[in-house]
């Protein structure tokens, strides 16, 4: 199997047993494709890529291919153990719409996202005059898909407004865990889960 | 299973046993012609029943015996294809209102020893499946691994999964539409009309005489438009000429296109039977899943346990896209194990009957996922 991205390993290794999971922009399936075989997990998928939905129906797998930001509304209330939105949040045009309904769709959500105010964005920024562009963050300003960036310090504070409850945070550097100490200015990825209060 | 007659290729057996109509007849007896491909295993848990378009029929994989062209999904159904007879039981059955053996308006009727014609009652897409399921008890076939269609076969399936939740584990739809839309009733409508102008219809009484070939001609010219896409046609035909170097400034089919929808009108009537044309294009203009569950369509699927794969074509627009994913946001809403993709092809509806590589890998992976579990 192929190794996860760091982000995806903290949320197979923190879903439980048997779950019902809903991974939204599930890609080719991968984490999926690992929760099936790992943990039982009932698993459902959206993606909007063609190509990847197929690679992930052919694995087995159930994937519909929709968007984030109109195809959630029919998923009823607490319909899925976890709602899991990986890399996808700075892709949508209303990342506040999508999370009001993860954290509907799931009796908990997971949100991972990378840190727009890691130091070497800031640096970029601040000394280089130009729209940062790094290993995590490999676009361009004019091709990126990432339309609506965020750091960790704007995205807790959206929670705080929305009433939505923190129930476990994980930060990444260069793929390695790391505390929780300035995460904002540190960690070039977090992962929330979450629960609507 | 091998020596069992009940199983095998052109086979037709009358049953007493009546279905009920939606429209309150008790018909019976009902005639059936199938065929089926490859063996039965001994749980009886590799049952895949192939469900063909309005103008299919039971020649999924041989050879018509009229046209004598090969079955017309051959591409998904055969060895080493992703219905394959080594790991399926496959089988296919003439609907209920067709023409090629299946009770139908040429059937004779008992009660007069002569053609139904249109003394034969309206049928519904449900009729058909409730038909389709007394096939399957005199087969000994409780439970289905998976029901697969495309077009009329796909709303077949959808019916199935429906009306016999516990014996569908999985269905495969493409191409296909909960509902008929007013354009797709409209389109029928045109057809029916040919059928009916056509002085040779007679009111449907026109067996043992000259069939009504040209109104049923000019119905298939009109529905095969809508099977094809703009730029599939222009691709084909563009504005070119047939077997000429100029305009005729007359009526023959100067273009191509006129030529080729001709052949397609005169080709069709010698296999077709003009009244089962205007029944089965009514059963699915009546088609809509969601009006006995009030207008809700996720009521239909309420608490299913079978798993659903839905494919569209983009150049689809005889049932486009946007059908495909009504039916998939009605599942998602009723908690359904539900796939859905939308692929890329030129070929307008009639994609699914054509090479479509894409395709064949989805319906392999969903199937053999559901054969694992």
């Amino acid at each position: 199997m192929t190794a996860l991205r760091s982000d995806l390993a903290i949320i197979a290794r923190e879903v439980r047993a048997h779950a019902r999971i809903l991974d939204v922009g599930c890609g080719d399936g991968l984490l999926m494709a690992a929760l099936r075989d790992t943990k039982n997990v009932d698993a459902r998928g959206m993606e909007l890529n063609a190509r990847d939905v197929a690679t992930a129906v052919a694995r087995g797998l159930s994937v519909v291919q929709g968007d984030a930001d109109t195809d959630l509304a029919d998923y009823p209330d607490g319909s899925f153990d976890y709602a899991i939105l990986s890399q996808t949040l700075q892709t949508t045009k209303r990342p506040d719409l999508v999370l009001d309904h993860l954290v509907r769709i799931g009796r908990q959500a997971f949100v991972s996202f990378p840190n727009f105010a890691q130091w070497r964005m800031r640096l970029a920024h601040m000394f280089g005059g130009r729209m940062p562009v790094t290993e995590q963050l490999p676009h361009t300003w004019y091709d990126t898909p990432n339309i609506h960036h965020v750091t960790i310090d704007d995205f807790r504070s959206f929670l705080n407004e929305r009433n939505i409850r923190i129930e476990g945070q994980w930060f990444l550097s260069g793929g390695k865990p790391r505390n929780e100490r300035m995460a904002n200015l540190l960690a070039e990825h977090a992962v929330f889960l979450l629960r609507r209060d | 299973m091998q020596n069992d007659a009940r199983f095998g290729l052109d086979k037709k057996t009358l049953l007493l046993g009546a279905v009920q109509l939606d429209s309150g007849v008790a018909f019976a007896p009902v005639e059936f012609a199938y065929e089926t491909y490859g063996e039965l295993n001994a749980d009886k848990s590799n049952a895949i029943l192939i469900c063909h378009a309005l103008t299919g029929d039971q020649y999924v994989a041989s050879n018509h015996p009229v046209t004598g062209k090969t079955g017309w999904w051959t591409r998904m159904v055969g060895p080493g294809k992703p219905i394959d007879p080594a790991r399926h039981c496959i089988i296919s059955i003439n609907v209920l209102g067709s023409c090629m053996g299946s009770s139908g308006p040429a059937s004779i009727d008992s009660s007069t020893g002569a053609p139904f014609a249109m003394a034969f009652p309206v049928i519904t897409i449900a009729d058909m499946v409730r038909a389709q399921a007394v096939l399957l008890d005199y087969l000994g076939i409780q439970t289905l691994e998976a029901v697969v269609g495309g077009s009329m076969g796909g709303m077949q399936a959808l019916s199935w999964a429906a009306l016999y939740p516990d014996r569908v584990r999985s269905a495969v739809i493409i191409a296909s539409t909960a509902r008929h839309s007013a354009q797709n009733i409209a389109f029928h409508e045109v057809g029916r009309q040919a059928i009916m102008a056509d002085p040779r219809w007679n009111n449907g009484a026109y067996y043992g005489h000259e069939a009504p070939a040209a109104g049923l001609s000019v119905a298939r010219m009109a529905a095969h438009i809508t099977y094809l896409s703009e730029a599939g046609l222009t691709e084909k035909f563009g504005r070119r000429l047939q077997n000429r170097d100029a305009k005729s400034f007359g009526f023959d089919a100067d273009f191509q296109v006129e030529s080729y929808l001709r052949y397609q009108g005169l080709s069709f009537v010698d296999r077709f039977d003009a009244n089962s044309y205007l029944y089965i294009t009514r059963a699915m203009d009546y088609f809509d899943l969601a009006e006995p569950h009030d207008g809700v369509l996720a009521k239909a699927f309420a608490g299913t346990k079978t798993r659903f794969c839905l494919i569209s074509f983009d150049s689809d627009w005889l049932y486009p896209t946007a059908e495909s994913r009504r039916i998939v946001h009605a599942l998602n809403a009723a908690g359904a194990a539900a796939s859905f993709v939308e692929l890329s092809s030129p070929f307008g509806h009639d994609a699914f009957l054509l090479d479509a590589p894409e395709m064949n890998r989805i319906v392999d992976g969903f199937l053999r996922a559901g054969e694992s579990r």
